[in-house]
């Protein structure tokens, strides 16, 4: 099967990238071993949230501050700024609608009932102009009978301490009886698999009935796994304004991004392979022919151009053997110290070098085997390494902008 | 310093898991039956268990599809169903009783049945008869049986099609299955259509036997190896002769590729690359440029493709997908990735027929939300439980590819 470009990694870098492509009629596939990263996703977009430890209020001009390694840089402020206004749009128009801006961070609450910075959010969430000034005077925190995904006792502590009063409610609704009787399997994706025209009507009336002397109502993100219709339709019904909080993962919100960016993707004409691996590529000198995977070997898949967007150590983009980080798929190389010692600190608070481990790419963004360069593959998203996401709040901006990068003219 | 542990040890990765509940998102059974532990807890979680004790078993394994799409969704490679599915098959104390025997057999009681159609077709229609099925046998009444045929494919392929076979140079061995046999020789006389049009001979199996799917879904796992090393000998000396083997159903050829080394431990490395459904064979002689179809200009169809849960874990829905798209009279939606519920015998079960349709849910809606002229799916029991559930008509890709194809015109393309 010969495509245009073939994607190797099917989550948010995969899918940016791919949907770019094919937005501009090129015959693009995916390859995606398994769901991916966007399952366990807050449902905020982060771009940059803090640079040496200090929280950023405009990402934009804190890029400067960054390391020269880190993507951003490589990508450069100028050329980011041209590719920011693009991503809002793409979104849109796979049907993901979400709040922010790239200029100054918003704030999103995090079910730990703390707050942290983000670039675009989903609109199932609340967001704020400011960490310390929350919009509500006092909020109901509802959940659901027996869930065990959802803390409203720590939310509360935290929404408390920024002065906003809260009161605790639980309920639940003949629809998900049928579930409460598993304790394993009541889980938020399950809940929102459950809960149709119907459910969502009688869950309204029972918001209605707690909430009528709070600002708001808090409610763990339980709702449309597939599109976000059963949100819109539970907000017309309630009188108060809903908004939802993360749960542990699976992420309710986060599958259904993963799912209309995918469906917007093939209804573009794309190829989206779940569940198959690449096991080996075929090189003539410094170009990728052919790759081969579990499901069509022994035939090739072909492209003129490759994207590798395997992720980072948690998608197995990058391995941690006992005497080296390796690239699996390609063996591509790593830029990574050889001394295991150098990978990690003791303290686990602090910031882990292997986090910023990466493959070695050119300024083009092109991988090197055994030295030499491959002309026809180029890596975005995780695998490239150079930053800390976890620490700088830059995961979803790392993986975005790097596709598009790549993708725009 | 301590290593941590580098390659695995067992052989279906379920040390891999890193229990991040990804395939309980896409389990069909989890939201509908709260009996049913979900894939992780029955899967890797139990197996942990299991392995220490085998009381740890529990009966409820019984509820999963083997649908196989927690392995697709898996992000670490473990192979769910297979756990599963293995755990039901070392584990399980209840025997088959007379009931999963009959569905389990499909080529026996096909056998039978065809024989008698006119009578069987007719009795099993019958609402007392369904009542008396429902209460002695566990069958549940809502269910039609299929009708079965009153000559079975081999027979018209041996009296109409087998003398013809000859003039071809370029063969290929068909595995009808137990479906185009007894029920349905339309499907594969619609494949014979295509494949001699386009210069392609067709062989049958000397003795072929059922997948063995249905036997393993209903744990007579000694039946269904026993049937397995006879295909597998009939698959070696079609391979030997050049042929490769391609089958109309994709969850016989799931079933030949993969539940054959994974759940009754028989290798099958050496032609394992060599079965594949039908789609995919054809797909790349066309890719290749070795045989090249005309369609009919005057086909118009608004197609609906319905991806069978074992096509998904195959992978290969792409090449069904794509011939479809030559067509040119032919307006494609590709449906989102639904089980439609019935899994093979499962739905004919009345502790499951309930669970089967609030499974199929999702699919029916989506269906009728795009409300086209046939859905296209490559999986006879997928058929079954979409006609039976809502009023759309469902043909394989090979019957529709039959029907849109100009026979002069491809004869003529490919100088037959």
């Amino acid at each position: 099967m010969k495509f245009d470009t073939i994607i190797i990694g099917g989550g948010l870098t995969g899918l940016t990238a791919a949907i770019s492509l094919a937005e501009k009629g090129r015959k693009t596939a995916i390859i995606s071993a398994g769901q991916s990263a966007l399952h366990f996703s807050s449902g905020s977009f982060e771009l940059l949230g803090s640079v040496d430890g200090r929280p950023v209020e405009n990402p934009v001009e804190a890029i400067d501050n960054l390391s020269e390694r880190h993507p951003y840089r490589r990508i450069g402020k100028e050329r980011m700024l041209q590719l920011l206004p693009l991503v809002q749009p793409l979104l849109t128009r796979a049907g993901v609608a979400t709040t922010g801006s790239h200029y100054t961070n918003r704030y999103r609450l995090t079910p730990l009932g703390k707050v942290k910075p983000a670039w675009l959010t989903l609109d199932d969430f609340a967001t704020f102009d400011s960490p310390e000034r929350l919009p509500w005077r006092s909020v109901a925190l509802v959940n659901i009978a027996d869930f065990q995904d959802f803390y409203p006792v720590f939310l509360s502590a935290g929404l408390e301490k920024r002065g906003v009063k809260c009161s605790i409610h639980s309920t639940s609704i003949a629809a998900l009886d049928n579930l409460r009787r598993s304790s394993t399997e009541m889980r938020a994706a399950t809940m929102a698999r459950v809960l149709d025209y119907e459910a969502v009507g009688v869950l309204a009336g029972r918001l209605n009935s707690v909430a009528r002397h709070a600002d708001a109502i808090l409610m763990p993100a339980i709702l449309g796994l597939t599109d976000d219709l059963m949100v819109r339709l539970l907000r017309r019904l309630v009188c108060k304004p809903v908004y939802f909080v993360s749960t542990m993962p699976t992420s309710v919100p986060g599958v259904r991004t993963q799912m209309l960016l995918q469906r917007y993707f093939m209804k573009l004409g794309g190829t989206y392979m779940l569940g198959d691996t690449v096991t080996h590529g075929e090189f003539d000198g410094d170009r990728l022919r052919h790759v081969f995977t579990t499901n069509h070997s022994p035939e090739p898949l072909s492209a003129d151009n490759y994207i590798l967007a395997t992720g980072s150590f948690f998608s197995h983009g990058l391995v941690a053997t006992p005497s080296a980080i390796v690239e699996p798929t390609f063996g591509f190389d790593v830029d990574a110290p050889a001394d295991r010692a150098q990978w990690f600190r003791k303290d686990i608070d602090s910031a882990q070098p292997y986090m910023e481990f990466g493959i070695a790419t050119d300024a083009d963004w092109h991988p090197r085997r055994d030295g030499v360069t491959i002309g026809n593959v180029q890596c975005a998203g995780s695998i490239l390494g150079g930053c800390n996401p976890v620490k700088e709040g830059c995961g979803a901006g790392e993986a975005i902008l790097s596709s598009l990068n790549l993708t725009t003219v | 310093m301590s290593i941590q542990q580098f390659s695995n040890i067992s052989s279906n990765n379920f040390e891999q898991c890193v229990k991040c509940t990804v395939c309980t998102v896409y389990c069909p059974v989890t939201a509908v039956n709260p009996l049913y532990p979900g894939p992780k807890q029955a899967g890797p979680d139990g197996e942990r268990y299991r392995l220490k004790r085998s009381d740890f078993y529990n009966e409820a394994l019984k509820y999963c599809l083997n649908c196989k799409r927690c392995e697709v969704a898996c992000p670490s490679g473990v192979r769910i169903g297979d756990i599963i599915q293995q755990a039901h098959m070392n584990y399980s104390h209840g025997s088959a009783g007379v009931r999963d025997r009959m569905l389990a057999h499909t080529d026996l009681m096909g056998g039978i049945a065809t024989r008698l159609s006119p009578t069987v077709n007719g009795i099993l229609r019958l609402t007392p008869v369904k009542l008396a099925m429902d209460l002695t046998l566990g069958i549940d009444r809502h269910r039609t049986f299929p009708a079965y045929t009153p000559r079975k494919f081999t027979t018209w392929f041996r009296r109409h099609a087998l003398k013809r076979q000859d003039r071809f140079t370029r063969r290929v061995t068909y595995f009808h299955g137990c479906y185009v046999n007894y029920n349905f020789p339309r499907l594969g006389k619609d494949l014979v259509k295509l494949l001699n049009a386009c210069g392609i001979g067709v062989d049958l199996m000397k003795d072929e036997k059922c997948c063995g799917v249905a036997r393993i879904a209903n744990r007579l796992i000694k039946q269904a190896t026993d049937a397995a090393k006879v295909n597998l000998r009939e698959i070696r000396a079609a391979v030997a002769s050049g042929n490769d083997v391609i089958a109309t159903s994709s969850t016989c050829i799931m079933t030949m590729r993969d539940e054959y080394p994974h759940l009754l431990g028989l290798d099958n490395a050496d032609v394992r690359d060599h079965i594949m459904t039908a789609t995919r064979y054809l797909y790349r002689l066309v890719e290749n440029g070795d045989i090249k179809l005309v369609f009919k200009p005057d086909y118009l169809r608004r197609i609906a493709y319905h991806t069978p849960c074992h096509m998904a874990k195959l992978g290969w829905s792409v090449y069904s997908i794509e011939l479809l798209k030559l067509i040119p009279g032919v307006e494609l939606s590709v449906l989102d990735v639904n089980c439609c519920g019935i899994a093979g015998t499962y739905g004919f079960k009345k502790e499951n027929y309930r669970y089967s349709q609030a499974i199929g849910k999702t699919l029916f809606d989506s269906i009728a939300q795009v409300n086209p002229d046939i859905v296209a799916t490559d999986c006879e029991t997928c058929k079954w439980q979409i006609e039976m559930s809502i009023p759309y008509r469902v043909s394989n890709p090979i019957s529709i590819l039959a029907d849109a194809l100009d026979v002069e015109a491809t004869r003529a393309a490919n100088n037959i």
